[in-house]
């Protein structure tokens, strides 16, 4: 996860989670560390495998894939 | 104290009222409806608002509508034959000189401006022609190809 | 084929080709309504009062007299925004923003605002309202900002992003961190390591049409709003937040955009049309001047920028790392963190770091401009690559190529990356005739890449098949440079049917589901995947439809080049049924035909692109001129060509501006000082060349015709790309941009002094 995210999870750079999609992810995320939770609220988007995703989080999240969380992007 | 203006504008006799500090850019689009007169920045640098009068290139922000009194003007409204579109209006829409067209009218009435004096520009003149019109899409490119195809068809007819 | 089958290896019929666009005569012709050009009966006119002062808190503001004067219908200032009940802090700062409440932040911060019967009144108006304001210590530099003796801007202002949180309040409102490996370990295998900072001015989107919209919002509560926007279903849901309105009761129209680049993302102004038109009742036209569009929306960041790198001898980068700064205007914002996102985003490395910090400052609220915060970035890393190669003696370009990320690297920002195109535009631009075409005397040729993230997110269209067979889409992302003329290429594409059979409508609010705007390069992918569905589910309706007229098994009928074709045993006597056969028959068969799709189109894939440019310095004044300017970049699937390459040379053209002349400049008392085009000078016809482009085509796996987003990534090398030219021209480096005359013939006598 980001450097923004780090610090609400006592400094990891990555956490263990296991979960089917992106929304189950998210709330578990959320559930054990509830720090994340207004940060997951402000806007984080999720990359599995490298394609990032910021909307949908119904998108089932392969086995063993890579999830790399990262703040929410804004275009012009 | 309103004054009344006769104009032909594209042909066609006029007669509207404006204030005496009223630019003929807002007497244009606010009194007369010719709204393909644009107003980039009322201050005579982009030249969205270009139209001619009596045949000259002007910005009309910088022109009151009063000076315009027995004076002929042509906007893009008027560029048009009938039907038939002007051989620069068909060459932008070909070459995508457009994008988001704001700054079009007035490229379109400049680009006329310049052919009608010199039918064969180079490349470099048609940019110093055009360089009190501002574009920020296109970065002049299509724009310039575009008056150069219209200048090579134009010289054919 | 299901609903959303990626398509390999198609052969395009429509798409690839290029017509004219269907919105093109009326743009020619002087018809096409931009945001000035409506009126509403009754309208009034409003105006705007702004502070004069670059920071002041507001003691009062007495609006009596004005209030009194002959043809005002209307008066607002911050007390008449009802904020209790809104928690989001972003909207609250927009509002703020829209209206100053206790503090005006910045020269040119909206104070009190007028509508009456004409814009004279309004005008006059302005000038009976009385503010007094309590002037106080005011900053517009980034790096002083920080400094621990600046004026502090907001005293509520602790440092996000930061465990633990900070005590005592800064005008450093975020920070954030990217990376990964050791960047200490990393430069200690380097032979050469660089520090550089790197500056940057503060540069406008400079679209050439002003904000406008015209507001009406009746005593029940609905309302309507014509607005040059980049997205009107988002305006529409803001402005309702804001008003306490019904999303749904208020329609938003949004008209032609005169340019946005990420400027017309935001909302200005029209909270304000609206508020004026509730308390007055009558519809009320704003329009900005171009003085209150510098001053007062938003421009992108001033930055600066640290950046250290570590090289091998023979060319492998074995550490980066930058800490980047970047001023957001007097509100907290994310941009220095897509500055840290995207720095080093084109290369692949073992060890790398970087922290954003957004900095709060006396300038105008920052907003997106075209990949927004990734061209100072790129100014800065793509500067030390060149001067890495150049220490290591080592060409440039093949530096690049050997330390480009690729599928499997780890990203800079985090993630492991799919199959990405950097690798494929260095390698056009190694081939590329441009770079061993001959340089004059005075020239020197620079190349730099660039980097962004392309996104999708929400899109909503309707396809609906008239009588005669023709097609209309509505679809709600405005056309910002050719939409309408892609997405009836796509329509036309997927029907089988002609273009020109084929009307691209941008529905206003009440007629589709929330759109997102056009940002982030997402127009063409998101709306064209929504399009595609729209059609799909269309065709299995006239698939319906004809095994009905038939009489045959639906499973027996299928869908070739625009036509239901009988097949299996049950038909195979019919003749094929054409769309306007089918539709002809509709009403005997079920009634319209219609396709409609919602979708969240995700995996929009990043972008990449390299650019090359030939600029020639005059030694004796500095004067700089572009003299050969070339464009690689992906685009996945070009829809309309030309229309790409339109996005490539825009993108260019602002970018090259940025790096040679456009800055806000402030003067000691904080107020802008070149609030206009005369001064604030974008690149005019005669400063450019022909701007040549490559359109790369390598398919984004994640969409049915293989396209990605092109608008963004173009504005991203062009900073470092002049960069490394002048500096191969002059043999000065540049380390700030806008490289204006003075900057560069100062550097150029530095250099001379020194030697």
């Amino acid at each position: 996860m980001w450097g923004g995210l780090r610090p609400a999870v006592g400094g990891a750079d990555f956490v263990e989670i296991e979960a089917k999609t992106i929304r189950l992810l998210m709330t578990k995320l959320a559930e054990s560390y509830p720090k994340l939770e207004p940060l997951i609220e402000d806007g984080v988007a999720v990359s599995i495998n490298g394609t990032i995703y910021q909307d949908d989080w119904s998108k089932i999240i392969p086995t063993d894939a890579e999830i790399y969380l990262l703040p929410r992007i804004e275009g012009g | 104290m309103s004054v009344l203006v006769n104009s032909t504008i594209n042909g066609d006799q006029y007669e509207f009222v404006c204030e005496p500090d009223e630019t003929l850019l807002d007497a244009l689009r606010d009194r007369v409806g010719m709204t393909g007169v644009k107003e980039g920045c009322g201050t005579g640098d982009c030249g969205a608002c270009s139209i001619t009068l009596d045949g000259a290139l002007v910005c009309s922000c910088l022109v009151l509508g009063a000076e315009a009194e027995g004076r002929k003007i042509e906007t893009v409204e008027g560029m048009s034959d009938g039907d038939k579109l002007h051989p620069l209006q068909t060459k932008f829409l070909e070459h995508a000189a457009l994008q988001c067209g704001v700054c079009t009218p007035g490229f379109l009435i400049a680009a006329k401006a310049l052919l009608e004096k010199n039918p064969d520009p180079s490349e470099e003149q048609v940019r110093y022609a055009l360089a009190g019109n501002l574009c920020r899409c296109t970065g002049y490119d299509k724009i310039v190809r575009a008056v150069l195809a219209a200048a090579k068809q134009m010289r054919k007819a | 084929m299901g609903i959303d089958t990626p398509m390999k290896d198609r052969v395009f019929k429509s798409v690839g080709t290029r017509p004219t666009r269907p919105d093109g005569i009326d743009k020619v012709t002087g018809r096409a309504r931009y945001g000035a050009d409506f009126n509403m009966p009754g309208q009034l006119h409003g105006s705007i009062l702004r502070s004069p002062h670059a920071h002041a808190s507001i003691k009062s503001i007495d609006t009596t007299k004005a209030e009194k004067l002959k043809g005002v219908k209307a008066v607002v200032t911050s007390k008449d925004f009802k904020t209790k009940g809104i928690t989001d802090p972003d909207l609250l700062d927009i509002i703020d923003n829209c209206m100053a409440s206790k503090t005006a932040y910045y020269d040119g911060h909206a104070v009190a605002a007028v509508a009456a019967v004409d814009a004279k009144t309004a005008r006059a108006a302005l000038k009976l309202i009385k503010v007094v304001y309590k002037k106080l210590k005011h900053v517009t530099d980034v790096d002083e900002a920080m400094s621990p003796g600046a004026p502090l801007i907001n005293k509520k202002c602790f440092t996000q992003g930061v465990e633990p949180a900070p005590t005592k309040a800064s005008n450093i409102a975020v920070r954030s961190e990217f990376g990964h490996g050791n960047v200490s370990e990393g430069f200690q295998q380097a032979d050469i390591v660089i520090k550089r900072t790197y500056k940057t001015g503060q540069s406008h989107q400079g679209y050439i049409e002003p904000h406008a919209c015209v507001a009406s919002i009746s005593p029940d509560g609905s309302g309507e709003m014509w607005v040059c926007t980049q997205g009107h279903f988002v305006f529409r849901q803001q402005c309702a937040e804001i008003l306490g309105l019904d999303a749904a009761k208020l329609r938003v129209t949004s008209s032609e955009i005169g340019g946005g680049f990420g400027g017309k993302t935001h909302l200005w102004l029209e909270p304000v049309a609206l508020l004026l038109s509730r308390k007055a009742n009558r519809p009320v036209k704003l329009v900005m001047s171009r003085e209150d569009v510098f001053r007062a929306s938003g421009p992108t960041s001033t930055t600066s920028i640290d950046v250290k790198m570590g090289v091998t001898k023979d060319g492998v980068i074995t550490a980066a790392e930058a800490e980047l700064r970047y001023a957001s205007g007097p509100y907290a914002g994310a941009w220095a963190s897509y500055g840290a996102m995207t720095s080093f985003a084109c290369y692949d490395l073992k060890n790398v770091k970087t922290v954003g910090l957004d900095i709060l400052v006396n300038r105008p609220k920052t907003t997106a401009y075209r990949a927004p915060s990734a061209p100072m970035a790129a100014f800065a890393v793509e500067s030390m690559i060149d001067e890495l190669a150049d220490r290591i003696d080592m060409d440039a370009i093949d530096l690049r190529i050997k330390n480009a990320a690729k599928e499997g690297t780890r990203s800079s920002y985090g993630p492991v990356y799919g199959p990405i195109g950097i690798g494929a535009t260095l390698d056009a631009a190694k081939k590329h005739p441009h770079m061993k075409a001959p340089l004059g005397p005075n020239q020197g040729r620079g190349m730099a890449c660039g980097f962004w993230f392309n996104f999708g997110g929400q899109s909503c269209t309707d396809l609906n098949i008239s009588p005669d067979g023709t097609a209309t889409l509505t679809f709600g992302t405005i056309d910002v440079g050719g939409a309408r003329a892609s997405m009836s290429l796509v329509v036309a594409e997927e029907l089988g049917i002609p273009y020109d059979k084929v009307k691209a409508v941008i529905a206003d609010t009440g007629s589709l589901g929330h759109n997102e705007m056009t940002d982030g390069s997402r127009g063409t992918f998101a709306s064209s995947m929504s399009a595609i569905r729209s059609c799909r589910l269309a065709i299995d309706d006239m698939r319906q439809r004809a095994a009905t007229m038939w009489d045959i098994d639906l499973d027996d009928v299928t869908w070739e080049n625009g036509h239901a074709h009988a097949g299996g045993s049950s038909g195979s006597n019919h003749a094929p049924l054409s769309i306007a056969d089918i539709a002809a028959r509709a009403h005997k068969t079920g009634g319209p035909i219609a396709g409609h799709a919602q979708i969240v189109a995700d995996g929009a894939g990043v972008s990449f692109a390299t650019h090359i440019c030939d600029i020639e310095v005059d030694p004796d004044t500095g004067q700089t001129r572009v003299v050969r300017y070339t464009v690689i970049q992906d685009a996945g699937k070009a829809v309309h060509p030309t229309y790409v390459e339109g996005q490539f040379q825009g993108g260019a053209a602002q970018g090259i501006g940025w790096a040679l002349n456009e800055e806000y400049i402030y003067g000691k008392d904080g107020r802008l000082e070149n609030p206009g085009f005369l001064d604030y000078r974008i690149p005019v016809c005669s400063d450019l060349p022909m701007i040549d482009t490559q359109i790369l085509e390598i398919p984004n796996p994640n969409h049915p015709y293989g396209i990605r987003g092109v608008g963004e990534t173009s504005i991203v090398p062009p900073l470092a790309a002049i960069g490394n030219a002048v500096s191969n021209a002059t043999h000065v480096r540049m380390t700030q941009v806008p490289m204006s005359a003075p900057r560069i013939l100062s550097a150029i006598h530095a250099n001379k002094d020194s030697d």
